[in-house]
């Protein structure tokens, strides 16, 4: 069982490194999407620096929404999801390696860059380190509350509308316990509670949420 | 009289109270209204569909 | 005895001819509900000490914030015994819900907006109810959206069950979060609609009026209920002889 876990793990990685240039597409939308945010609002950097946390995890949001579809639209095209429905093995186990591996190659590289941009955006070093913190326990969240969407709509022509319609409400704890840790650790205020309801967050989505989208996918792909 | 002029008048707030009664009035009705209304339409169907079926 | 009588309603002629009986019944005291809870809370209640009358605006909007929040736990509990016990008129009250818990909470939402006029001056204020209100409209939307999108209805019906319990799961989560963020940024305006300690006389109206509610949610849910059944049978005998037989009246 747990040898099944770690296989759909690796092949989902191996066949997202296949494809090395879609790799970077998450990423840079969402460079892109922090870099629109002063072309908007201005260059002003005491203003930029005051609503950074919220540009970079509402740029991670918007990132992880477009990658979501990845999780399993190509499975389901060449059937493969249905071969993982029928084996004897438990599928939210799979899905939760699916899961993990979608983190792996959307949210990781977002952990990473998220922290660099923030300093083009003038958050204070103090909050730098939060916010990794926030961005490495909030962005698995993401792609775990994301993946119920997408087993929900996977099977619609026009699913990627409806799928962001559904996701976003559910990740706006997210979005406030992060973005708010990091606005806390930029003035100096201790960051204990909102980091730790992010943690609690996490367990309970990844508990949680491969029960939800098991059941969806049932349904979508029969 | 004068009561229901205090009345109408909401201590200045009329426009206020009024419109948010108002509003209520109209999504009530409307909610009753239209699974009426679906029904009639349903109700000509399914009558069409009988006697197509039982000429 | 309660599944029993939960698997008789599972018979749509049982059903639809209960509901028949019922509903007449129903609305004589949807209205008379409405006409004791309108009369205390607009005549009889004094005005506010601070609010001066517009607070009577309450008598709308609170009720219509705890109608929202009552249809999706029903919805959601809908979805339960549909997903897990097939009960599918479970399934027929979940979809016929989202609407009318998407107007609540719509009405919730503008009354509110119109109720912060006076008492901020803006129309709208982002504080933890009005928020949470907002998101949970979003959560009705996607519901009916979803269901909508599915051309499968029995698909559909699974679909949104499912959606139901997670978002039910999320709603404390949300509105935890939402009012934890609004106490950070706090602004010189305290929210006037949480906790006043309230007069009777303003309180028993409103506790009529959410009744009144109620009993409207259920007139609405059973009224489009019964069109979704007289659909998925129109093929069946019942049905049939109910048409004829109002045909030869």
């Amino acid at each position: 069982m747990l040898q099944a876990f770690f296989i759909i793990l690796q092949r989902d990685l191996i066949l997202a490194i296949r494809h090395r240039a879609e790799l970077m597409n998450p990423v840079l939308f969402f460079v892109l999407v922090v870099v629109l945010f002063p072309l908007g609002v201005g260059a002003d950097i005491a203003i930029l620096e005051r609503i950074a946390p919220g540009i970079i995890w509402i740029a991670a949001l918007l990132s992880a929404l477009l990658s979501l579809d990845r999780i399993f639209r190509t499975d389901m095209e060449d059937g493969s999801l249905e071969q993982m429905l029928i084996s004897a093995q438990p599928m939210s186990l799979l899905i939760l390696a699916k899961i993990i591996a979608h983190w792996l190659i959307t949210g990781l590289p977002v952990v990473v860059v998220g922290p660099l941009l923030a300093l083009f955006l003038g958050l204070p070093a103090a909050a730098i380190e939060t916010l990794l913190i926030t961005l490495l326990v909030g962005t698995p969240i993401l792609s775990a509350i994301g993946s119920v969407g997408v087993a929900l709509t996977v099977g619609l022509r026009r699913g990627g509308v409806i799928l962001s319609l559904l996701v976003l409400p559910l990740y706006v704890p997210v979005l406030i316990f992060a973005s708010q840790a990091v606005d806390a650790a930029a003035a100096g205020f201790p960051v204990l509670a909102p980091v730790a309801m992010l943690s609690a967050l996490l367990l309970l989505s990844l508990s949680l949420t491969p029960w939800a989208a098991s059941a969806a996918l049932k349904m979508s792909v029969s | 009289m004068d009561t229901f002029q205090q009345f109408f008048h909401m201590g200045g707030y009329a426009a206020y109270v009024w419109s948010s009664y108002a509003i209520a009035l109209v999504a009530f009705i409307w909610s009753i209204v239209s699974p009426l209304r679906e029904k009639n339409k349903l109700a000509k169907r399914i009558q069409g569909i009988i006697e197509n079926e039982n000429p | 005895m309660i599944m029993r009588f939960i698997y008789k309603l599972g018979s749509p002629p049982y059903f639809y001819h209960l509901s028949s009986r019922l509903l007449p019944w129903l609305s004589g005291i949807c209205l008379l509900l409405f006409a004791i809870g309108l009369y205390g809370g607009l005549v009889l209640a004094p005005a506010d000490y601070q609010q001066g009358d517009s607070f009577r605006i309450i008598y709308i909007h609170v009720p219509a914030a705890w109608l929202s929040l009552f249809v999706y736990m029903v919805m959601a509990a809908s979805g339960v015994m549909a997903l897990i016990w097939r009960i599918k008129i479970a399934e027929i009250v979940l979809i016929n819900s989202a609407h009318i818990g998407a107007v609540f909470t719509f009405l919730a939402l503008v009354t509110g907006s119109i109720w912060g006029k006076p008492m901020w001056g803006t129309w709208w204020v982002w504080d933890a109810r009005l928020t949470s209100e907002l998101l949970l409209l979003f959560l009705y939307l996607g519901i009916i959206a979803l269901h909508s999108a599915i051309d499968d209805k029995r698909k559909a019906a699974r679909a949104v069950a499912i959606l139901a319990i997670v978002g039910v799961v999320n709603i404390p989560i949300i509105h935890y979060s939402v009012e934890w963020w609004s106490t950070l940024h706090q602004g010189p305006t305290v929210t006037k609609f949480d906790k006043p300690s309230i007069d009777t006389r303003m309180l028993v109206p409103l506790l009529v009026m959410a009744v009144a509610y109620k009993f409207l949610y259920a007139i609405v849910v059973l009224l489009r209920a019964r069109n979704d059944l007289l659909w998925r049978e129109r093929r069946s005998q019942w049905v049939a002889s109910l048409f004829t037989d109002t045909k030869s009246k």
